[in-house]
């Protein structure tokens, strides 16, 4: 009897840990490069600098919200493009009701001192909007997620370049800008990251997520009303990429059309490195926050070592991959296995 | 090149029509769960039609593809022209002169007729680009041959799928096939197509090529086949003539088992009517479909692959809708738009598939145990009461029997029994009063299916409605207390278990 009660545990715990394990010992190593290299060319530490890590995960912070509403569309088997240029369409509408008192060239200036309810309301409704846009488009008529957010990465962005005639929008409130303050744009990450991961693991919603990207027809069997569900994952990606928009403009104290350019392929590499998978049904919000840190330890890591920002480009594009084809190989390796 | 081809092509021609071509003996082949084909033999002479007959999993279909070199057969040896051949997949098989028709026809739709017959052997000029004029001219003279009036130039695309069987045919024929495989070719066709595929054919016999055959209708048999062998069960029931044999003789053949006590169907309190449908129809696919449905009753739902028995069950559940006709549940009109609207209803429905519309293969059994459950009971603001589901889970896992260590293991895993088991599962977590079962026990061991029969009965005695699909006569026979047959879409006919028995379902399914 004891055996019987132990086995299964023992199963458990020989499947679920290594692919959690597995990404955040990648981060670790990452991190022991740095740290060697750093000896070697700079003489000095890179991880005992506190103010270095925090600068680096405030850097992704952004990227990080975004990556969590992207990995739930990964996992519906989507994807999603158009998160970046939510978030500059979103930070320039959002900055346009959060400007100080009487500041005279304000986008509105009869709409100064709003108190920063307003900009936060008016950000996260307008990237839930973008969101549903997209959802109702792939759900509705069919086409694929990837068209569908593509034409809404163009279309937001030239909303956000035409919203100012291309002019950047500066002067918030001291309220609005105290949301990028510090490392509250850190604490928002982690906070959204612990919410989805709730909604993912213990809600019917997250139940559902998995169910259509795992098979989408026997979802839809299952009683699951697959285009209402879409539209709503959508339409989260939308709201956190709102949020992101806002934090980004809040951080600035500006908010301008360029903001969060390519996000969106940043956020999806996150999620990808840490193990959600592009054909849908796999993915947790833990790897897409390991994942997130990754990036950002590279790219601090290299500014570090005082790599040229050429080569960082490179470098990531290829990690990228290798994370992929990395996981690609461990999942055929486990179908197979068992 | 071309005169080494040539000079075989003459050799193939040279052997005298009657000789035998191709020979297959003791060929075995199993797959995970399933011995499809046990000692099988099959002998296909030149010059001859031969047909493949058998009930839906009889091992046709498998034996077509070892012979297309699509499967690599277990056990057994193959024999072409006299010599022993393994096939090294589909194109070694071609380049040996077998070729296959595909039943979903495998032509590109948005490459040109002579384009698709002559890929990979394109005719080229002088700078080794594509000769576009000379392929045409080729194609053209090869159509002549068969007499098929299809333009060289035309894409794909356009033709009907007659005309796609046309090009199919000829691509075989511009191989220099010997052997050409055909599945149900008639099955999309109109008569006239019939007859000019029928004049194609006679033709070909008369060049010397052998014509392996498969096909579910009785009158196609007579009037092109020579010679046909009987499947049943995987096994080879036997040869014979096709002008020895009367109609009912096949029928005898590929029914010919037996019902043994593998059916343990136990006695149900058949009560009131919850079910009644009336005149349902989808336009092009099945037509004014009627029945009632008793609480505690089992409808068996018979007919061939293709009669549209699948389809009907689609449209209860709302997977595909029904263009017209009513559903009535405790003499309440209901409309079906949707799975999830059935499931109101309390129905539940195991589809045939389960690899496409049954399993999600990545995840856990738990989750795909509990998936169907979450609609409205089980979840409180949102959340999942993981608790009680997990307490209900395992009380249906221990219940069915299903054999894992471990609900957390990925269903994929399981063999195909066991999977079965986790859907039925999730539909009886559902509670539901109408459950429709689409070939329960397809693909799984022994054992197993005798614990989804005995499940499935006991269901029927505490009072669920069930209408249960199956190719399997016998299983239907040993199941059901009516038996409703199909045949092309329409009804022909509602059986009491008192007076069915497997020929006068044949009759009814295959007309």
């Amino acid at each position: 009897m004891a055996n019987v009660q132990i086995e299964p545990l023992a199963g458990k715990a020989r499947r679920q840990m290594p692919a959690d394990l597995g990404i955040v010992m990648v981060m670790v190593g990452v991190a022991l490069v740095f740290e060697v290299l750093g000896w070697i060319f700079q003489g000095q530490s890179f991880l005992m600098n506190p103010q270095r890590l925090t600068i680096m995960i405030l850097q992704v912070s952004v990227v990080g919200i975004i990556a969590i509403g992207v990995t739930q569309v990964i996992i519906t088997g989507g994807i999603d493009l158009s998160s970046g240029s939510v978030v500059a369409m979103t930070a320039m509408v959002a900055m346009s009701f959060a400007q100080a008192t009487g500041y005279e060239r304000a986008v509105y200036p009869s709409l100064t001192g709003l108190p920063v309810l307003v900009p936060l309301a008016v950000g996260l409704g307008l990237g839930l909007l973008a969101g549903m846009v997209n959802g109702v488009l792939i759900a509705r008529t069919g086409i694929p997620p990837f068209i569908a957010t593509l034409g809404m990465m163009v279309t937001a962005r030239g909303f956000a370049k035409w919203y100012t005639k291309g002019q950047p929008i500066s002067f918030p409130s001291d309220g609005f800008a105290a949301i990028g303050e510090g490392a509250l744009p850190v604490f928002i990450f982690l906070g959204v990251a612990v919410l989805f991961h709730i909604l993912l693991k213990y809600t019917r919603y997250g139940k559902f997520t998995y169910a259509i990207g795992a098979n989408a027809q026997a979802a839809r069997v299952s009683g699951i009303n697959v285009q209402r569900h879409l539209v709503k994952v959508y339409a989260l990606a939308g709201l956190l990429a709102g949020l992101a928009g806002i934090v980004t403009a809040a951080r600035a104290e500006t908010a301008q059309a360029g903001m969060g350019m390519m996000y969106e392929l940043d956020a999806i590499a996150a999620a990808v490195i840490g193990g959600t998978s592009l054909s849908g049904g796999r993915g947790k919000i833990f790897g897409t926050v390991i994942g997130t840190l990754i990036l950002g330890l590279m790219m601090s890591g290299f500014t570090f070592l005082r790599v040229d920002a050429y080569y960082q480009e490179i470098v990531k594009g290829i990690i990228i991959v290798a994370a992929v084809v990395a996981d690609t190989y461990r999942q055929k390796a486990r179908s197979k296995g068992a | 090149m071309i005169s080494e081809r040539t000079r075989e092509a003459i050799a193939r021609v040279n052997t005298r029509a009657g000789d035998t071509i191709l020979e297959i003996e003791g060929i075995r082949k199993e797959f995970p769960g399933v011995v499809a084909l046990d000692d099988v033999q099959f002998r296909l002479k030149r010059g001859t039609v031969h047909a493949l007959m058998g009930e839906n999993g009889a091992g046709k279909s498998t034996l077509m593809k070892i012979i297309a070199g699509i499967y690599a057969p277990d056990r057994g040896t193959i024999r072409l022209r006299g010599d022993q051949v393994t096939l090294n997949g589909p194109l070694d098989a071609l380049e040996r002169g077998i070729a296959m028709i595909h039943q979903e026809l495998a032509l590109m739709p948005y490459m040109t007729v002579a384009e698709n017959i002559w890929i990979r052997r394109e005719p080229r000029n002088r700078l080794g680009l594509i000769d576009h004029a000379a392929m045409a001219e080729r194609t053209r003279a090869l159509f002549e041959r068969l007499s098929i009036a299809i333009d060289p130039l035309a894409e794909v695309r356009f033709l009907t799928v007659a005309q796609r069987q046309m090009v199919e045919i000829a691509k075989a024929v511009s191989y220099e096939s010997d052997v050409l495989i055909m599945d149900e070719p008639t099955s999309a066709l109109t008569e006239t197509e019939v007859e000019h595929l029928f004049r194609i054919i006679r033709d070909l016999k008369a060049r010397g090529i052998g014509i392996v055959y498969i096909t579910h209708k009785m009158n196609e048999l007579f009037e092109i086949a020579d010679e046909f062998s009987v499947f049943r069960d995987g096994q080879y029931v036997g040869t014979h003539p096709s002008s020895e044999v009367t109609r009912d003789d096949i029928i005898r053949m590929m029914v010919g088992r037996e019902i043994t006590d593998m059916f343990p169907k136990q006695e149900a309190q058949i009560t009131d009517t919850i079910l009644s449908v009336r005149g349902l129809t989808l336009a092009g696919v099945f037509h004014d479909i009627s029945f009632d449905l008793r609480k505690g009753e089992i409808l068996g739902l018979a007919g061939l692959v293709g009669s549209g028995r699948s389809n009907v069950a689609e449209a209860l559940f709302g997977v595909n809708p029904a263009s017209s006709g009513t559903i009535l549940i405790d003499g309440h009109e209901v409309q079906i738009t949707s799975p999830a609207v059935a499931m109101t209803q309390g129905m539940a429905f195991l589809t045939e598939d389960r690899k496409e519309t049954g399993c999600f293969l990545q995840l856990s059994i738990l989750e795909n145990m509990q998936i169907a459950m979450l609609q409205e009971k089980n979840v409180r603001m949102g959340f999942v009461e993981q608790r009680a589901v997990n307490s209900q889970c395992d009380e249906m896992k221990e219940a069915l029997r299903v054999k894992t260590p471990n609900m957390a293991e990925r269903i994929g895993n399981l063999s195909g029994g066991n999977q079965q088991k986790v859907l039925i599962a999730r539909w009886l977590l559902t509670r539901p009063r109408i459950l429709i079962l689409d070939e329960p026990t397809r693909g799984i061991d022994v054992g197993a299916k005798a614990e989804i029969h005995r499940l499935i009965s006991r269901l029927a005695g505490e009072g669920v409605a069930v209408i249960m699909i199956s190719s399997e006569l016998p299983e239907v026979l040993g199941m059901s207390d009516r038996i409703l047959i199909m045949h092309e879409g329409h009804m022909t006919g509602i059986l009491d278990r008192a007076e069915a028995d497997q020929v006068k379902i044949m009759e009814l399914a295959a007309r």
